[in-house]
């Protein structure tokens, strides 16, 4: 999946019981494409012993709340809003 | 949705940050620049190691020292992937 | 499993070792073993680890602190950071290190950039050194998202009013270095006078730069 800088994006709030680096405070959220940051391997299978290819394509993601807070996100962990 | 033991953003607490600082000391070092060799050999990879330490029971992973999650980590890798036996390591203490 | 909490103890360096109480945690008797087991199998070399210790106890601020004075000082060299902070690390002959992508974010009057890594630990130490504990804490990389301005009030920092807060959990690959303001009354300051004025905590968000006659 790819997004545009600015494109408004939810977090998919899927349980995933292996490593994953999609945080829980923001499954779920909603937020807007910040930047795209390119593709790395994926920490999930990576994180058992396979390559981590297909490389993911990672997003910094804006939340709005009361202060503004960024994260990092993997396009497959993200749906259109 | 449960969270697991290492995903702390927004979890509860009321603890104080306590900012002392500590230089590291010969076996945190060793611990790290360890895990940095066993990378560059192709023996485990950061992301295992980050799996491995959030596999940590929670009262282990919540009273462990930075580096006692890396040492932990390192070893049980390497264990699972035959690089060393289990038991080696009590063997040598 | 040795309590980390413990006060005093007998650490070569400084008083503030919340890590032992007296002896090394038998984690440190099995990393020995370990990297002895390795050696002895021919899977890594006893020189690969001490360079890799060599490297990290030469990492320091110092690093990142060049790069924010260079930035203060010389705009165009501000604008390359911030569009790819790697580049310019290596422009100045430093080292960014394995991580792909390096990112400078920059304070101004209207925003303020504070980093955490609340999964684990990531953090720039190529261009830091090794992150303090407080940032590998538990408390911080809980409250840093949930209650930022109160974290920044423990560390001595009020933002003023109007100021955007932005926080930035590193939960990838890419580090986060934030590039803070250049402090009033330092125009008579050299680069290497600037660069003195940067603290660590200043490139991580949780401190502002101070002009030397302003303690």
């Amino acid at each position: 999946m790819t997004f545009e800088v600015g494109q408004r994006v939810r977090v998919r709030a899927r349980e995933h019981r292996g490593h994953h680096r999609t945080p829980g405070y923001l499954k779920g959220r909603t937020g807007t494409i910040e930047r795209y940051h390119g593709t790395f391997t994926n920490p999930e299978t990576r994180a058992y012993g396979e390559s981590g290819l297909p490389e993911k394509a990672l997003y910094l993601v804006r939340f709005d709340e009361d202060d503004r807070i960024y994260a990092d996100v993997y396009e497959h962990w993200l749906e259109a809003e | 949705m449960e969270r697991a033991v290492h995903d702390r953003g927004g979890w509860p607490t009321d603890e104080p940050i306590d900012r002392r600082e500590h230089e590291l000391a010969d076996w945190e070092l060793l611990t790290d620049a360890l895990f940095g060799a066993c990378a560059r050999a192709g023996l485990m990879n950061v992301d295992e190691l980050r799996r491995s330490i959030e596999s940590m029971p929670r009262e282990q992973y919540e009273h462990a020292a930075y580096y006692e999650r890396w040492a932990f980590s390192i070893e049980q890798v390497l264990t699972e992937k035959g690089v060393i036996a289990t038991g080696e390591v009590d063997a040598r203490l | 499993m040795s309590d980390d909490h413990e006060h005093g103890h007998e650490h070569d360096h400084d008083d503030h070792a919340p890590i032992t109480d007296g002896g090394e945690p038998t984690a440190a008797a099995r990393v020995r073993a370990i990297e002895a087991l390795l050696v002895e199998r021919g899977l890594i070399s006893r020189e690969d680890v001490r360079r890799g210790i060599d490297w990290l106890v030469s990492r320091s601020p110092a690093d990142g602190a060049r790069i924010v004075a260079r930035a203060w000082v010389d705009p165009e060299f501000k604008q390359r950071l911030l569009a790819d902070a790697r580049e310019a690390a290596l422009e100045l002959g430093l080292d960014p290190g394995p991580s792909p992508v390096v990112v400078a974010v920059e304070n101004t009057d209207d925003v303020h950039h504070m980093v955490v890594c609340t999964l684990c630990s990531c953090y720039p130490r190529n261009l830091l050194g090794p992150p303090p504990d407080w940032y590998k804490s538990l408390p911080y990389r809980s409250r840093a998202v949930s209650d930022p301005r109160g974290v920044l009030a423990e560390f001595g920092v009020e933002l003023d009013d109007g100021v955007e807060l932005r926080v930035l959990d590193s939960t990838a690959d890419v580090r986060y270095l934030v590039l803070p303001r250049r402090p009033e009354g330092t125009n008579d300051l050299d680069e290497g006078e600037l660069a003195a004025l940067v603290s660590r905590d200043s490139m991580i968000g949780v401190a502002v730069p101070q002009a030397p006659a302003a303690v």
